[in-house]
């Protein structure tokens, strides 16, 4: 290919590397290290092994454990079923078409959804049952996420399970697996890589959400993206925020090596 | 393959209904004469009225609008020089290293994104409001480009070129009218996606967004939180049609040209 003229044409690009990758994350780590004032310190890092935030982390990695793993149960086989499907390019787009559509949406409907007025509580009156208040419970702020997640979910695994050859489903058949031993032998084997893919792309921001937690579960759950716009926007403690942040840089970078990255999943704001 | 037995269908029939129901239900309710999303009194367009004579509102959309457009057109230059200027590296390390970095803002959780940036912002002294959503988004948009046009330019045949310089094309008549034609669907697959990306945008846009400047989703953010309001229904009765509208033109570009790049998303 050309030498020069697309060698220029790198220069753009290296230079947005540079500004919008390289010099952000230098800035948060740089930032991690100052106080308030602006002086050089290590408090903040004493400050995250403190009992408040060493808490928040770990309750932010079961709400997201959670939230990956029902987002996996409800995912998977929705994704096995939509495969056998005659139009299945169609059917897939068709689950993909509400990820499409504004988070804050969706998470909108929910409040009414949720409401004590809202239809969830209607029905349940029907029954006899009193309503009852779901919005800021922690319930409903995983529901909601896994209801956001499950086409991030889809995707991965749906393809890879797309990719799989049938014959060597034939095959272990012919060779007197029943389907659960099929399934469990040569099915979940073969399609790890999608499922790895949809547990990296769900669970890395389901530590960070930060939107979800503040309209439905109303503060009540803190997540580290929570406690990280707190930081910023509120408190103004950019260091505190930083250093936050920085941990959840290191918390995603282990999560990434775990599941490995062979395929880039979408992403989910 | 074996047909879908009865429970796969009703399981699927399931999904279906949850994925689209709270999408209609606050469609369905934006056209209630009442106030809340509780009980339906009678059929109106009041609120898809007060949408277009909220004159806030609509320079909020404006704006929407305009950074999205904008940011995908730069972003889908920058992200186009980017991935032909990544395919003349030569040295296997480097470009690995590229690519490594490109990746960095698709896989990166937005609060920090939006964090690093307001911090990046205010050290450099940018005032925070239409430039530096504007930049913001054109810097998470890039990579994204680079993505889509990259496989282009890979499953390109370089002989292509070679006959073209024999015939005695200069490089500029090489690049106009040999690697951009065949590179376009993934320029405009990349420039959809940054579109959709820009307009979707809330976390990063709320973070180095300040005071004096919105985008429609920081808006609705707002509006959630004072509590239910039908003129939400009615934006996001809105945004479903042009959604719909914009994934429809997005499958029709690429399924027509690439089955390749399917699934990217």
């Amino acid at each position: 290919m050309q030498t020069k003229t697309s060698k220029s044409a790198l220069f753009p690009y290296v230079l947005w590397i540079a500004f919008f990758v390289i010099a952000p994350i230098a800035l948060v780590v740089y930032y991690s290290l100052l106080d308030l004032h602006g002086n050089f310190t290590l408090d903040n890092y004493k400050a995250f092994f403190t009992s408040v935030y060493l808490k928040m982390t770990l309750s932010s990695f079961w709400y997201a454990f959670l939230i990956t793993f029902f987002t996996l149960v409800i995912s998977y086989p929705t994704a096995y079923f939509l495969t056998k499907t005659k139009h299945k390019q169609l059917w897939l787009l068709l689950i993909i078409i509400p990820s499409w559509i504004n988070l804050l949406l969706k998470t909108y409907a929910f409040i009414g959804i949720f409401g004590l007025y809202g239809p969830i509580n209607a029905f349940i009156e029907v029954f006899g049952f009193d309503p009852k208040q779901m919005l800021f419970t922690d319930i409903s702020f995983v529901f909601v996420s896994v209801y956001i997640f499950i086409p991030f979910m889809i995707l991965p695994i749906f393809n890879s399970l797309d990719r799989l050859n049938p014959t060597l489903i034939y095959a272990s058949r012919d060779l007197g697996a029943s389907a659960f031993t099929t399934f469990r032998r040569v099915v979940l084997p073969l399609t790890m890589d999608g499922v790895k893919s949809g547990i990296q792309v769900v669970f890395i921001p389901a530590l960070s959400l930060f939107m979800i937690t503040r309209l439905i579960a109303g503060n009540r759950v803190i997540t580290l993206g929570t406690a990280i716009e707190q930081q910023f926007l509120v408190t103004q403690n950019w260091g505190m925020g930083s250093t936050i942040a920085v941990f959840l840089i290191l918390f995603m970078v282990i999560i990434m090596l775990i599941t490995g990255q062979k395929d880039k999943g979408g992403r989910v704001r | 393959m074996n047909k879908l037995s009865t429970s796969a269908k009703v399981y699927l029939t399931i999904v279906f209904i949850v994925l689209y129901a709270p999408i209609f239900y606050l469609i369905f309710y934006s056209f209630n004469s009442g106030g809340s999303m509780n009980n339906f009194e009678s059929f109106t367009l009041e609120h898809y009225q007060a949408v277009f004579e909220d004159s806030r509102l609509l320079v909020i959309l404006i704006n929407t609008v305009i950074v999205a457009l904008l940011s995908a057109l730069i972003s889908t230059i920058i992200g186009t020089l980017g991935a032909i200027g990544i395919v003349t590296v030569k040295d296997s390390k480097m470009r690995n290293t590229l690519l490594s970095l490109n990746n960095v803002l698709i896989v990166s959780p937005d609060v920090i994104i939006g964090a690093s940036f307001l911090i990046l912002f205010t050290m450099v002294g940018i005032k925070l409001g239409f430039a530096s959503v504007l930049l913001a988004h054109v810097a998470f948009s890039v990579p994204i480009v680079v993505l889509m046009v990259l496989p282009k330019l890979l499953e390109m045949n370089k002989s292509l070129i070679d006959a073209a310089l024999d015939l005695g094309a200069t490089k500029k008549d090489v690049m106009m009218r040999v690697i951009l034609p065949y590179i376009q669907p993934g320029i405009f697959a990349g420039f959809f996606l940054a579109l959709t990306y820009s307009l979707d945008d809330f976390a990063v846009t709320f973070f180095v967004t300040g005071n004096g400047f919105s985008t429609l989703s920081v808006e609705i953010y707002s509006m959630a939180r004072a509590g239910i309001s039908l003129t939400v229904n009615a934006i996001s009765g809105l945004v479903f049609f042009v959604t719909v509208l914009i994934v429809v033109g997005y499958y029709f570009i690429t399924s027509r040209t690439s089955k390749r790049m399917e699934g990217q998303r």
